[in-house]
């Protein structure tokens, strides 16, 4: 029982939040209300065992990405005018395609039998993920790392001032 | 001495066994959890209110003055008085705020900092919850305060105050990398994130010992991270008039110094844990050494403050991103290095001295041998 | 326990609202952020998956990391990006950047 009503608190938090961040006319507040769905989804990951995972979804998503974001419209305020459209025209066909799309996957999701196991999560989590990316994930690690470095470097010559 | 050792979580279980009788064995827990919580808060407010006392005498001494003597003996009530003024202080609203992001920043502040206390370990047997991911969570919480910063930043409608937020989370997230890396080689040498399991490793010899450069890295970024002198840019009164929370007032600007002593008191207690062997000690119960260790380190932060002035916001993120991130990074792979030798505890804990020495004398002689006559004038 | 079908139509419903925010936003960083929640629903989804068909099997875990870190280095780019468009063309809206129309 306290299982559900703690996924439906999280997901609501996670589902308001998202909608808040694709209604909300300010871009600031946007950014906060997809900080508030970012907890959200932490909350879920904690409801599904994976609390490291929520740890980095707080550290990366919220301590990271969401402040980058925050950083990038703090710095082209002056753009920011409230009274400009925040949404271009076709809106309207926007919200009929992500409605449809929501439909299709319902009914889908409703309907496949999942091949679900019943089965505990494994103690050593952590230390599995540990030696799984230096074991068995080994090349995507390293390939990640790359992604990353390229991504350092090219994010500081873009932005650079010349 | 063992008695004491065990006061406090047998006086939890007496407490729960009592209320098991007539109550459903999950809202005692819920009862529980809701206490420790509250006690946790209680505490803090209690400890921040001796620190701005301690705060203010220790600099006055420091600086031949007396500091506060007018309230009570020897001016013990001062932070009474102090709180009572901000609490009957008038509640000003700028008029170009942004209202809902100028009330939310002080609330959002405090949370994390009270968060943090969950998982740092009082006692051998006083932790709220020993989780397994413990230095990730308080890596992670820290990471949430510049969210606030941002938005008192941004909310308060004021230049300076945006100026203010800016600094912030640029140094904040300077600092982070640094630390969170110092942090990573201690947790390779423990073999684990659990806070308690990192006290335990630390067994004979305390990880400053074995990881000096660690836990020099890992200072200096606490301080930045508390934005405490010399780091104090984001709030420097002489350069922006007190920075993001120059806005606010009365209870809203207490929350804000409230969170900075709370996680002053934070960083110090993780210093403690992370490498002074938190609360290991002869003789006295566990919890009384590690209150006397933070009380040596949050003093030693104090020192810091009377000593250094205040840094030139371009020689801050130069110092972090071109000194302190290299090291951390070299520093990291001595101790891989170390971790994978087969060596003995002695054995090991001589390389991590050799490495340790070898890596922080090299990069001070970079340091030296590179840095501009320019920068230094 | 919670079924895995309620994991999956939040999922569902963050990816819909995501692309919702990418289909119908004006601002550049607006749809960043679209793009953000699309890739926190897969997240979510892998993890679903992860905790309810096979939780021995960490490959579930291991791809949720890599989709975070590919994320970050997303948003990193991405801003970089917007930030300089907006310096040389003083605007952050898609529609007005069509440098490379004929």
């Amino acid at each position: 029982m306290g299982m559900q009503i703690a996924f439906f608190l999280f997901s609501l938090i996670a589902i308001v939040g998202a909608i808040l961040v694709v209604t909300t006319k300010r871009l600031f507040h946007s950014a906060l209300a997809l900080v508030l769905s970012f907890v959200g989804v932490a909350g879920l990951y904690i409801l599904l065992e994976a609390e490291f995972l929520a740890a980095l979804q707080i550290l990366i998503y919220v301590g990271a990405i969401a402040i980058l974001i925050l950083f990038a419209i703090m710095l082209t305020r002056h753009l920011m005018d409230p009274k400009a459209r925040a949404f271009n025209e076709q809106w309207w066909v926007a919200a009929l395609v992500a409605g449809f799309l929501f439909l299709v996957l319902m009914a889908m999701i409703l309907r496949v039998p999942w091949p679900i196991k019943a089965a505990a999560v494994p103690e050593n989590v952590i230390e599995g993920l540990g030696s799984s990316f230096v074991g068995e994930y080994l090349v995507p690690f390293e390939v990640a790392s790359v992604l990353l470095m390229a991504a350092l470097i090219g994010a500081i010559i873009i932005a650079r001032e010349r | 001495m063992m008695d004491l050792e065990n006061f406090l979580p047998f006086l939890g279980e007496i407490v729960a066994r009592w209320l098991k009788g007539f109550l459903p064995v999950w809202l005692v827990d819920v009862i529980m959890m809701v206490v420790v919580g509250l006690l946790i808060i209680l505490l803090m407010v209690v400890v921040v209110m001796a620190l701005t006392l301690l705060e203010r005498k220790i600099l006055g001494r420091l600086q031949d003055r007396l500091g506060p003597n007018r309230v009570g003996p020897y001016g013990l009530i001062q932070p009474i008085a102090d709180v009572l003024k901000l609490l009957v202080k008038e509640d000003i609203i700028p008029e170009k705020a942004d209202k809902l992001l100028h009330f939310l920043a002080p609330v959002i502040i405090v949370v994390p900092a009270f968060m943090v206390w969950a998982v740092i370990p009082f006692g051998k047997k006083l932790v709220a919850a020993d989780l397994n991911i413990a230095v990730l969570y308080v890596i992670a919480l820290g990471s949430v305060t510049s969210i606030a910063i941002l938005m008192a930043g941004w909310g308060s409608g004021n230049k300076y105050a945006l100026l203010g937020g800016f600094r912030a989370v640029a140094q904040l997230f300077s600092y982070e990398v640094p630390m969170a890396l110092a942090i990573l080689s201690v947790v390779m040498a423990a073999g684990s994130m659990s806070l308690q399991k990192i006290v335990e490793a630390q067994s004979p010899l305390p990880f400053v010992l074995l990881q000096p450069v660690a836990f020099l890295i890992y200072f200096i970024c606490g301080v930045a991270e508390t934005n405490r002198s010399p780091f104090d840019l984001p709030e420097a009164e002489s350069e922006i008039i007190a920075g993001y929370h120059i806005e606010y007032s009365g209870v809203k600007w207490a929350m804000f110094f409230l969170a900075e002593y709370i996680n002053t008191f934070a960083i110090s207690a993780m210093v403690v844990t992370l490498f002074l062997g938190g609360w290991k000690g002869p003789v006295l119960p566990s919890y009384i050494w590690f209150f006397i260790k933070v009380a040596i380190m949050v003093y030693v932060f104090f020192w810091f403050r009377a000593t250094f002035p205040r840094l030139r916001i371009d020689q801050l993120l130069n110092f972090s991103w071109k000194f302190l991130v290299p090291l951390a990074m070299a520093n990291l792979l001595v101790t891989g290095l170390v971790v994978k030798l087969d060596l003995g505890y002695w054995g090991k804990a001589s390389a991590y001295w050799a490495g340790n020495i070898l890596a922080g004398g090299l990069a001070l002689y970079l340091l030296g041998r590179f840095t501009p006559k320019k920068a230094l004038a | 326990m919670v079924p895995l079908s309620w994991y999956l139509l939040v999922a569902a419903a963050l990816f819909c609202i995501g692309l919702y925010g990418v289909l119908a936003r004006r601002n550049a960083i607006g749809i960043l952020m679209g793009v953000e929640l699309m890739l926190n629903a897969v997240n979510l989804n892998l993890v679903a998956f992860w905790r309810y068909v096979n939780p021995s099997d960490l490959s579930g875990l291991v791809f949720a990391i890599f989709v975070i870190a590919v994320a970050a280095a997303e948003a990193a780019v991405g801003l970089a990006i917007i930030i300089s468009i907006y310096r040389n063309r003083d605007t952050v809206n898609v529609e007005e950047v069509d440098l490379m129309r004929g």
